[in-house]
């Protein structure tokens, strides 16, 4: 039989004793998602880094910000292909990742985001080739417009992925994960442009750094006050442990990105925790998931109470 | 959701054969396994690994890639009014059957529920698990790229991936006999005829007259499970007749198809989309007068 009690964070105790269920030998419910680290959280955290940062490239060079508009690219273009290789790898058979698009399915995220990538990838491409060489101006431009039009996309779907499962902590969440992945995604290209472009051009990675940590950090609240008891992976464990030092990197970088306007070590330093920040955070609600789903009581109990509910109502 | 009595008719199949379906009476079975053999038989599935559990007699333990029939093995005590050191030979020679003494073994053969709204088959991007003529969910192997992202989205947990093959494989309802006008391998091997398959809308009639004969015979706690096409999945297309809560036997108590929330997931998903845009755009606004 498995433990069926969790630790606890430190020093925090119970207010209510630990629900009693039953299962089957403590076994659970749902069969563990076979997807792996690095690949799956490691999509997760590039996706949005790549979506957000085509955001950032766009405003770059409509402002006139040359060189964060090419690290922005650049940072794009290396993240989805990264992205795609990651979830191409994790396939039990790679040769056939083809096989994503010979239907379109809205009623599978996968699908679609296999869709939105194959779309997003030779835009990103494209900008990035253009940035980089300075050649095409003007196809470099409608490049990177239309990856800056399908970035959010790329950075958000994840989340409709995660959530459209039947594991606990993953498809409770489906009204405030997306608003966490886009929030982590704008903290990542944000913290990209502040490692990698020039003191002077940063004003705007630091902004999209901050109001991506305060949208991931509101929306991650939320759902832990939401979720209840379903919330308790995101706490507890290792998973827990992953999300916290997210929370702690990015606030830290943020801090740093504030204070760091004249010095260009510190304002990389504070680029490169948001971006750790970013990937922990996304790895840590992978690991929240899994952990969810190995548990039967956040299987078994939100289904007992539920049908409690509706007893009571009749 | 509204209610769906005829899944293959929904998917586009104009003329096919009606809902075909397991119903698996639980107050019959044995535990002998016949079913877990003659399905590995019949569908040449590999071995999926030969250790004992310690927890019970059932070394099985759950559905997977290479197990599409599980015998669940419950054994469950009451208090009982004999102590530690009483003489079990004697008891045993002197036991009568059902004399009520509080113990009992609970036995129950688990297997694909087929369901009527299926999240494996909604989430599956490549098309490679679809909807037969029959209104059952079959995997086609050859499409099948080894994603995973019907695992995580069945509810009962049901399907899995095959580690040295990269698939994702589970019950088909023995596709091949049905189409042969034959019944599946494990309701054909079942002694006690506690797995029946054939029409779904039959099946259900008969398990209605099963509880209502068990009810009637004093056992209140018999109760369908999967029988309701009005419940989270629409009703699974095999469903069966328990004697305790779902849970005992690993069952989900109240399971709802995943994408049953995927229209507000698209919607939060594009909202959220919008915010990022929006918070890029505010990043260059307020970085307009520090300039």
């Amino acid at each position: 039989m498995v433990d069926i009690k969790r630790r606890r964070r430190g020093g925090e105790q119970p207010v209510v004793p630990e629900p009693e269920f039953t299962s089957y030998y403590g076994r659970p419910v749902l069969n563990a998602p076979v997807w792996r680290s690095p690949d799956i959280p490691g999509y997760l955290f590039l996706g949005g880094l790549a979506g957000a940062s085509s955001l950032l490239g766009a405003g770059a060079q409509l402002t006139g910000r040359q060189r964060m508009a090419t690290v922005a690219k650049t940072g794009a273009l290396g993240a989805v292909t990264l992205s795609l290789g990651a979830l191409v790898r994790d396939l039990g058979r790679p040769a056939r990742f083809l096989n994503m698009l010979r239907v379109f399915k809205p009623s599978s995220p996968m699908n679609i985001g296999s869709w939105l990538l194959s779309a997003y990838g030779p835009l990103a491409g494209a900008a990035a080739a253009s940035a980089v060489t300075g050649k095409l101006p003007k196809a470099g431009a409608a490049a990177t417009a239309g990856a800056a039009l399908v970035g959010p996309a790329v950075a958000s779907y994840t989340a409709a992925l995660l959530s459209d499962t039947a594991v606990p902590a993953w498809h409770e969440g489906y009204r405030e994960l997306p608003y966490v992945f886009v929030g982590s995604g704008a903290a990542a290209a944000g913290g990209l442009g502040l490692l990698a472009a020039p003191a002077g051009e940063s004003g705007p990675a630091r902004n999209l750094a901050a109001l991506g940590t305060a949208l991931e950090l509101v929306a991650f609240t939320r759902m832990e006050r939401r979720l209840g008891m379903v919330a308790e992976p995101y706490r507890s464990g290792t998973p827990g442990l992953l999300v916290r030092a997210g929370e702690v990197l990015s606030l830290a970088g943020l801090a740093g990105a504030s204070l760091g306007r004249l010095s260009p070590v510190l304002n990389g330093l504070s680029g490169a925790a948001l971006i750790a920040s970013s990937a922990l955070t996304k790895w840590g609600v992978f690991a929240a998931g899994k952990a969810s789903a190995a548990d039967p009581k956040y299987t078994i109990l939100p289904q007992r109470q539920r049908l409690q509910a509706r007893a009571g109502e009749q | 959701m509204s209610i769906v009595t005829d899944p293959a008719g929904e998917t586009g199949y104009a003329d096919h054969p009606p809902r075909m379906g397991f119903f698996t009476d639980t107050t019959v079975c044995i535990g002998c396994k016949a079913c877990e053999v003659a399905c590995k038989e019949w569908n040449a599935i590999p071995e999926d690994g030969l250790a004992l559990t310690g927890m019970s007699y059932d070394n099985t333990v759950g559905l997977g890639a290479s197990t599409w029939r599980h015998v669940a093995f419950i054994e469950q005590r009451r208090t009982i009014g004999v102590h530690d050191d009483a003489d079990v030979l004697a008891m045993a020679e002197q036991a009568t059957p059902g004399d009520g003494d509080g113990f009992r073994w609970l036995m129950a053969s688990d297997v694909c529920k087929h369901c009527t709204h299926a999240a494996c088959l909604d989430v599956c991007p490549t098309g490679a698990l679809f909807r037969t003529e029959f209104g059952t969910v079959v995997v086609q192997e050859d499409i099948c790229n080894g994603c995973g992202y019907c695992i995580p989205a069945c509810p009962y947990g049901v399907i899995d991936q095959r580690k040295d093959d990269g698939r994702a494989w589970k019950c088909t309802m023995c596709y091949d006999r049905l189409g042969e006008g034959m019944e599946p391998a494990c309701a054909k091997a079942c002694p006690t005829d506690s797995i029946q398959f054939g029409r779904l809308d039959e099946l259900r009639e008969r398990a209605q007259h099963r509880v209502t004969q068990l009810h009637d015979s004093g056992i209140a706690d018999a109760r369908l499970y999967g029988a309701d096409p009005g419940d989270g999945v629409g009703g699974d297309g095999a469903f069966f007749l328990l004697l305790d809560e779902p849970e005992v036997y690993g069952f989900p108590p109240d399971p709802v198809v995943t994408t049953k929330d995927l229209p507000a997931m698209w919607r939060h998903v594009a909202t959220a989309a919008g915010a990022l845009a929006a918070c890029a755009a505010a990043a260059f606004l307020g970085a307009l007068k520090g300039r």
